[in-house]
This record gives structure tokens, sequence and C-alpha cells, in this order.
């Protein structure tokens, strides 16, 4: 199994560049053990969503 | 199509460009100078400005070329230094010795939600600007500029993987931060 920080750059890694089935078969295994991995990869993706809804002010 | 006043609509944009330009440069001055730099360049060029994307996203998209025009340059320059390893270290105490979260992240709940509260972007900025200059860098042209992974890389003159080393660190800082600051996460907690 691999480690939560293996599993945090993995799924970092999926937000910029798809992984190959075989290391994303890897992250699923440890995502389906760990409550605090599957949160980060939800955080994650939040992440992305504020990013892209700044509002730089708008009031 | 209604006359634009380019000075007028510049004057109201102004603090939304300076805070969007300070986030990635960094630096007042910079920010200040590109943000200038932009004005003059919707000056000059506003009557090829057709209103076929609203003024302000037209104006926007000036100042993201001159943000990674300064990045680029950055990036080129002999004093700049890309890696930092103060954040390495801070990145490294989330994991214990078996590369296993020490604080179990807590669940957010409805995170969206706090996308309608002003506070909520404050606290956002304030933790965007504690990432190291390096990660922040590669993450606002990923996620506030839009690039490609390859388009960053080239532009920063640094390798793919690198680039995903550094992304890896802002997205594990930001989730810290806010985890903290905005969502009630408590260091030290080991409940699982």
């Amino acid at each position: 199994m691999i480690s939560c920080k293996e599993s945090t750059r993995r799924m970092s890694q999926d937000m910029d560049q798809p992984l190959t089935w075989f290391v994303r078969l890897g992250l699923r295994l440890h995502l389906l053990y760990c409550s605090g991995c599957r949160r980060t990869r939800r955080q994650f993706l939040f992440l992305r969503t504020a990013m892209r809804n700044h509002p730089w002010g708008d009031e | 199509m209604a006359d634009i006043d380019v000075a007028a609509e510049f004057t109201r944009l102004r603090p939304q460009l300076l805070r969007f330009a300070q986030l990635q440069l960094r630096s007042e001055a910079h920010a200040e100078d590109a943000v200038q730099e932009t004005l003059l360049a919707a000056l000059q060029g506003h009557d090829r400005f057709t209103g076929a994307a609203s003024f302000k996203t037209w104006v926007f998209s000036i100042l993201k070329n001159k943000v990674i025009d300064e990045l680029r340059r950055r990036a080129r320059s002999p004093e700049d230094t890309l890696y930092d390893d103060a954040l390495s270290e801070a990145v490294d105490d989330l994991f214990d010795e078996h590369d296993h979260w020490a604080t179990m992240p807590a669940a957010w709940g409805n995170p969206e939600a706090s996308l309608e509260q002003k506070r909520f972007w404050d606290v956002l900025d304030a933790c965007l600007n504690t990432l190291a200059s390096a990660p922040s860098r590669v993450f606002m042209m990923r996620e506030f500029l839009g690039l490609e992974t390859d388009e960053i890389c080239k532009e920063l003159a640094i390798t793919t993987s690198n680039c995903w080393v550094l992304l890896h660190r802002a997205r594990l800082g930001l989730r810290e931060c806010l985890g903290r600051r905005w969502f009630g996460e408590v260091a030290g907690s080991t409940t699982r």
C-alpha cells in the first residue's frame, strides 16, 4: 500500500496530467482505506474551484 | 455597442487588477508596474476591443500576459532562487515517519458555501501569501492563469517533475492553511 504522502502526490499530479492506470490503481486502493486522503482529494478539488471563482474584490 | 470610457472603467477595475498582480508577483512595486502597463495597453488598444468578451475579461487578459512576461523574466534572471527549503520542511511536517498523516485532515462539510462569504476570500489570499515563492509561482500559473504544466515548465525553464513537486507542495500548504484558518481544523488532533 502506498503512503498518505504518496497518495497526495498522485492525486495532485492527477489534477495536472492523467495518471497511468497502474499508478491510479495504487491511489484508488489507498483511498478505499484512508478517509483522510479521501477528504484531501475533495479539498484539493475545492481549492481549484475556489481559484476559478475568485472575485478579485468584486462587491 | 456603447462607448467604453476606458479610463473610468479602468479606475473601477484597478483594485482588482492590483490584487490579482500582487498575489502572483508578490511585490507591490511589480504589481503597480504591471497594472500601469496594462492601462497603457488598454488605452492604446481600446479601439481593438470588440466588445465580444466583457471589458473586464479583456483587461484581465492583458494583465495576465504582463504577469507571465514578468514571471518568465524572473525565471531567466541569475538572482532568481526557485527552490525554497523552508516550505519543504513545513510540508514534511504534515506526515509522520511512515509518511502517513500526522494529523488527519478533517471534513470540511459544504465548502462551496464559503465562496459566498467575503471574508473567505481574504483568508484564502492570506494563505496564498504564506506559500513559498516557488510553489506559489507555479500554483498561480496553473490555477489563476490556467496554463498547462508543459507551458509553465517552458516559461520557468524547469522540468515537469519539478513542476509537479511544486504544485503538490502548494496544494498541501494551502489545504493545511485553509483547514486551520477557515474550516476549523485543530493542529495536533489525531481523531480518525
